[in-house]
């Protein structure tokens, strides 16, 4: 997958860093602040994140590896989840999940060869009474049927 | 003329942005001026994108609309009229305390919310001392409506009565469970009263500082919680001075980060302070050491959301809706296969059964219902024939359930429950926090074991039994510590599904 940013700059991730240590507990919004303005949080952030917040870098790879939001590369330039969970596999999402993966050709936490999808799974998006439910990007869709994932991927270029 | 067109995720989910913008271009083509009113949902999600339209000040729906429908409910011709919303069925059989507002309101507007009793528990409780703000919520009965059903007041109290220089009110509105979408629901379409019961709870313990950790997956939810603190923080609602009381309370918004475990109290507070959300032992319970070490209540949205009309109506009020020790109403949501899903407040009390087949109409596919897994994926598999359960924390632990966040997720004939059982021990392997082996490597096991019974192995059920127990004894929290109710109510319930007959060697 190429996915072409330009590389990160130290004063714009030192930037993001000083907006937040003010506040209490403060390494989960830098770590979204990061997601949001680069996608991922960048290898070269966390030599900076840990100095700032005094803590080791292994104690903050722990962290970031601990939850499903963070990556430590960046995905295609649109993520697609899917909810897999008991609500939605009540009304066949399932069975969807499975045949969208097969049809871009790849498997959860996969990205097209285009680049331009990554398909998550994802325990429910609180749309559980109109399921199935999905959210691309941050646009939630419910009643997904193969035809409505279709286009969505069409638009976006997948 | 004044339209209704809600903004509810679920509502979005469904195409509500297309119909407020078709209504806007076809009232435009009949030069007729419109105030677009982006509320809140009113629950009935099968209705959804529903519009109201308001003659001779009652508020007609039309639903489910799509843009293609806009010219003629501008006409009043739409064949998708419903007549008078409240007088639907669905609303006329619900107790609508802690979501009375919702869906009826501007979400973010702070006088439309005062006109509907909002800010008037808050004035209350303002007037009263912290000790008699702690005994009102403990008069009403209000237990946690995050899963455990734990007394909200004692619970209030053991922060009350812990002396530190700073304690914190903490909420949970991290909402994982499959199936539940209260908490969102009410972010998004009454903001103000979590954040009203988050004040009352502050000048209750003598707490001035708050957190909402609201799950990510939400991204709607946060955006509207993160306007709503903006009006209230100015129309001095929190700050320094509480409308004016000389008492502070301020809060902030803190997004997850999309890991199912720090919905658990202690795993949510690590989560907070920038840590791997891995569960604490308790003891220290988070009331006396919970956020940076300090007292800290943690309640769900719904538990705090309820405060504001337990102080606007009084704790005898609420307490008087309810069955037994469950006191008040319980918000549910009805989702999976039914017919009509969305939110339904009555107090407690009501029969499963009649929940499922009269308010929920059955299932959307029109197949017998075969089983309803309520309280979320670690909540057990009910079928059929235990409906008479009645909704009430004792009566389903009796029934060996649990109510949880109040979600019933509905399954029709076609449902195998071998492969949800595997879900939930797939679901505990994925979201494990890894701090006990039962559970971090029980639930792998687990996953192992059913498919040896799915491919014919009968001698592997007494195994999986026996990880169950193990599971339930040797985790800290509920996540290894219940998934074998959802994984043992489907293996006793329905156990042709677990007889699969031995696929032929090739
Ligand atoms: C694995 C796990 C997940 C949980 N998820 C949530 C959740 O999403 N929301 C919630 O309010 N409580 C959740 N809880 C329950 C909390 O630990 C806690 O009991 C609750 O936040 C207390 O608030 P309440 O007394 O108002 O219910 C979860 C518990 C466990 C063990
Ligand atoms: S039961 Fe599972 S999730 Fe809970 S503390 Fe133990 S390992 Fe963590
Ligand atoms: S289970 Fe899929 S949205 Fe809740």
């Amino acid at each position: 997958m190429t996915v072409s940013a330009p590389a990160p700059d130290l004063d714009d991730m030192r930037a993001i860093i000083a907006q937040h240590t003010h506040l209490e507990g403060p390494l989960l919004p830098i770590l979204h602040a990061f997601q949001d303005a680069f996608g991922h949080v960048p290898e070269s952030a966390t030599p900076l994140i840990a100095e700032a917040l005094n803590i080791s870098r292994a104690e903050l790879h722990g962290v970031i590896s601990f939850y499903h939001d963070f990556r430590e590369n960046p995905a295609g330039r649109h993520v697609l989840k899917i909810c897999r969970a008991e609500a939605c596999q009540a009304v066949g999402g399932d069975a969807l999940a499975h045949a969208t993966l097969r049809k871009l050709g790849i498997d959860w936490h996969g990205t097209t060869a285009n680049g331009a999808v990554t398909v998550e799974p994802v325990y429910c998006l609180g749309l559980c009474a109109c399921g199935p439910a999905a959210m691309m990007d941050d646009k939630v869709i419910g009643r997904v049927d193969g035809a409505k994932l279709d286009q969505l991927l069409t638009e976006v270029g997948a | 003329m004044k339209i209704y067109v809600p903004a509810d995720s679920a509502a979005l989910a469904l195409g509500a942005d297309d119909v407020a913008a078709a209504i806007m271009e076809q009232a435009r083509a009949r030069g007729l001026s419109v105030e677009l009113v982006r509320n809140g949902t009113r629950g009935m999600i099968w209705l959804e994108p529903l519009v109201e339209v308001v003659m001779d000040g009652v508020r007609h729906g039309f639903g489910p609309a799509t843009p293609d429908d806009a010219g003629a409910i501008l006409d009043g011709t739409c064949a998708k009229a419903l007549g008078p919303v409240d007088k639907l069925d669905w609303m006329q059989r619900q107790t609508r305390l802690t979501f009375a507002r919702c869906g009826i309101i501007d979400p973010l507007s702070l006088s439309d919310y005062q006109a509907h009793g909002g800010l008037a528990g808050l004035k209350r409780a303002i007037a009263m001392g912290s000790a008699d703000i702690v005994d009102e919520v403990t008069k009403s009965g209000l237990r946690g409506r995050g899963g455990a059903g734990f007394p909200t007041g004692i619970k209030w109290n053991t922060v009350l009565q812990a002396k530190a220089a700073q304690k914190y009110i903490v909420c949970n509105a991290d909402e994982g469970d499959s199936g539940t979408f209260a908490d969102r629901m009410i972010m998004e379409g009454d903001p103000f009263t979590l954040i009203e019961g988050m004040v009352i709870a502050g000048l209750g313990v003598d707490a001035t500082r708050g957190y909402v950790y609201l799950r990510s997956e939400y991204p709607d939810a946060i955006s509207v919680m993160t306007r709503a603190v903006e009006i209230a923080r100015a129309a001095g609602v929190l700050g320094p001075d509480v409308l004016g009381s000389g008492r502070a309370f301020d809060l902030e918004i803190r997004k997850g980060a999309g890991a199912y475990v720090c919905g658990e109290e202690t795993s949510l507070l690590n989560s907070l302070e920038g840590k791997r959300g891995v569960v604490r032992a308790k003891p220290p319970l988070p009331a006396l050491e919970g956020f940076l070490g300090q007292p800290t209540v943690v309640n769900n949205v719904i538990s705090l959301a309820t405060v504001p009309v337990i102080f606007e109506k009084g704790a005898q009020f609420y307490a008087d809706f309810g069955l037994g020790r469950s006191r008040g109403t319980v918000t549910l949501q009805i989702a999976g296969n039914v017919a009509r899903g969305g939110l339904f407040e009555t107090a407690f009390g009501m029969s499963l059964g009649d929940v499922v087949n009269d308010i929920a109409g059955g299932t959307a596919s029109g197949r017998p219902v075969k089983a309803v897994q309520v309280g979320g994926p670690l909540g057990a598999y009910m079928p059929v024939s235990k409906f008479d359960t009645a909704l009430g924390y004792e009566e389903f632990d009796a029934a060996g359930g649990l109510i949880g966040h109040a979600g019933l997720v509905v399954f029709d004939d076609s449902a195998d429950m071998l492969r949800m059982a595997r879900f939930a021990m797939e679901f505990c392997a994925v979201e494990s926090c890894g701090k006990c082996t039962p559970c971090r490597i029980g639930a792998v096991r687990g996953v192992e074991t059913i498919d040896r019974i799915a491919a014919g192995d009968g001698a592997a059920i007494p195994l999986l039994t026996d990880l169950c127990e193990t599971m339930k004894d040797g985790s800290l929290c509920a996540l290894g510590g219940f998934t074998p109710f959802p994984v043992m109510s489907a293996l006793t319930h329905f156990p042709d599904d677990f007889a699969r007959v031995k696929e032929a060697a090739e």
